[in-house]
């Protein structure tokens, strides 16, 4: 028996003894704190222009060069930032009227956006009409829930996508809002919607298990939620149906949410939720601090909004 | 001894660099920042935008018909001169695709009072004019309803809206009680078994501003004419315009 525990700690310790050097350095680097910034925006609706001083509603508000320079302000202050959308980039000023969506996309692309999923706005010009675009989007279109198999759009868009910032890896995944009823066929045509639930649950246990993403970010267009039909799909719901997700960033409704949502998962656990209205008016802020100090980490996760 | 410690240590080490690979969550801060004129303005970007902008504005400036006056939609009781006149560019346009398409023509419009996004100032009418009046994206239908349908419901709402919705084809007068006494269609009286083609647009279709009795129709032609459109291409061909409130929907006091 003594001799068994003997031969196993000397075997530890030689394999100990060779990563000695590597535990070091890690030692060295990694009594810091690592923050991730994930900036969003959703339903901005070809808002490329501030709200003038006369409007109604928003006076002053929005416009695509003030966000670009608050998004590099924020940059500078941290690198380790993603810059997401959660759809309907598309329609609602005369620009996507003249343009089919070639400015939004350009503009995007020049505020480094990483990736966006796909509203049903996006849709208004047909699969072929967001096709058309693509080339002006130097970034990726996420989307789980569409089956874009039959359609042009086969192969455009993935599913999810992994990003790395300071060794720590970010799964971000697209959902979208059913176009039954909501987009006319002819625009959509083949594409097959299918559950969200479902597919969030599939999505979560890939990005957590088979990529090992230490932050699971939904992106979705699903809607926050909707008081006449509480049953509907919608990001609280997803919220409370899965787990192993981080952070749902919501568009569709246009919510203005005086803060982000704190929900609780299928197994109690916290998940963010938050949706920053619409046109750009507002820009979504979720700071994510990773910590070597088991002290801290025993603690568990503070959740501060 | 001394082997022991030294194990101790690198043990203790291995735990730190195993903590190191897994880096914990342990704070998250969530706020929103609201885009104002506080910000800066990022130059590039407002360079960049520009020549876009200046075409559009030119575009949208651009002088396509002519108003004798002011037209509002709050001007008048059960209709209205600027909606007379966006219900007869519907029944026009719509009656130009169905027209092509199955031989038929229109027989009737309606629209609804707030779908009218904004007055038609006096004077030049521009491209603009028409992206203020209807600045939604929404298209043209035609629902084919059965005359019995159109009395049961469509009337029956109509008599009860107090609303000045725009309609083009149909006459209808209510008496004081809200009761409707005369209804027609092209000018005939409304037979219960007829086949009418009725334009309104997909929003309303759907069942917006309560309007549910579309859906209970036998067909749909979907137009892929967008309401705006219809609007734009009735001011490009019209010099000038000079609607006037008329008898198509009128109250009996």
């Amino acid at each position: 028996m003594k001799r068994r525990e003997f031969i196993q700690q000397t075997s530890a310790t030689a394999a100990l003894i060779t990563l000695g050097g590597l535990g070091l350095q890690s030692f060295t680097s990694g009594s810091k704190t690592t923050k991730i910034t994930i900036l969003h925006t959703n339903d901005v609706h070809s808002h490329i222009d501030a709200f003038g001083p006369e409007d109604g509603r928003n006076p002053n508000q929005g416009g695509v060069a003030r966000r670009a320079s608050l998004i590099q302000n924020l940059r500078n202050e941290n690198p380790n930032t993603l810059l997401l959308d959660a759809g309907d980039i598309f329609q609602g000023t005369p620009y996507f009227n003249y343009y089919g969506g070639e400015l939004e996309f350009k503009l995007m692309s020049m505020l480094k956006y990483d990736a966006a999923t796909i509203g049903n706005h996006d849709f208004d010009n047909g699969v072929n009409g967001l096709l058309a675009q693509l080339p002006h989007a130097k970034f990726d279109f996420l989307s789980a829930n569409y089956d874009f198999s039959n359609t042009v759009l086969d192969a455009y868009v993935k599913p999810y996508k992994v990003f790395k910032k300071d060794g720590i890896k970010i799964g971000v995944f697209g959902l979208g809002v059913e176009l039954n009823g909501l987009v006319d066929k002819n625009l959509y045509k083949e594409t097959k919607y299918l559950d969200p639930i479902e597919i969030a649950q599939d999505m979560s246990r890939i990005l957590k298990e088979k990529e090992k993403c230490d932050l699971v970010i939904c992106l979705s267009h699903l809607g926050y939620h909707y008081k006449n039909f509480t049953e509907k799909v919608s990001d609280l719901n997803l919220a409370k149906a899965t787990k192993d997700i981080d952070l749902i960033i919501g568009g569709h409704t246009h919510t203005f949410l005086p803060k982000p949502t704190i929900a609780k998962n299928s197994i109690g656990e916290n998940v963010l939720v938050n949706q920053v209205g619409c046109y750009g008016i507002n820009l979504g802020k979720i700071d994510f601090y990773f910590d070597a100090d088991k002290n801290k980490a025993a603690k568990g996760t503070s959740i501060l909004v | 001894m001394k082997f022991k410690h030294l194990f101790l240590i690198v043990f203790a080490l291995c735990i730190y660099s195993c903590k190191q690979e897994n880096l914990s969550l342990t704070k998250i801060e969530g706020k929103q920042i609201n885009i104002n004129d506080s910000l800066e303005i990022n130059q590039e970007i407002e360079d960049f935008v520009k020549p876009y902008r200046d075409h559009v504005n030119k575009n949208l400036d651009s002088v396509i018909s002519y108003a004798v006056d002011t037209y509002s939609k709050s001007d008048g009781d059960y209709n209205t001169a600027i909606g007379n006149l966006f219900a007869d560019a519907v029944i026009e346009a719509s009656s130009k695709v169905l027209q092509k398409r199955t031989g038929h023509d229109v027989d009737m419009v309606l629209l609804n009072h707030g779908g009218i996004r904004a007055i038609i100032s006096k004077g030049d009418i521009t491209t603009r004019t028409a992206y203020e009046i209807m600045p939604f994206e929404n298209s043209l239908v035609v629902a084919e309803m059965k005359g019995k349908t159109i009395q049961d419901s469509l009337i029956k709402y109509l008599s009860k809206a107090k609303r000045a919705h725009p309609i083009a084809g149909l006459k209808l007068t209510l008496d004081k009680d809200f009761n409707a006494i005369k209804a027609s269609i092209n000018n005939q009286p409304i037979e219960a078994d007829k086949t009418y083609y009725v334009a309104t647009n997909d929003y309303l279709y759907h069942g917006g501003d309560r309007m549910t009795f579309f859906q209970t129709n036998d067909s749909l032609h979907v137009l892929n004419y967008k309401v705006r459109n219809a609007l734009l291409d009735y001011f490009l061909k019209t010099d000038t315009i000079n609607p006037v409130i008329d008898d198509r929907f009128i109250q009996l006091k």
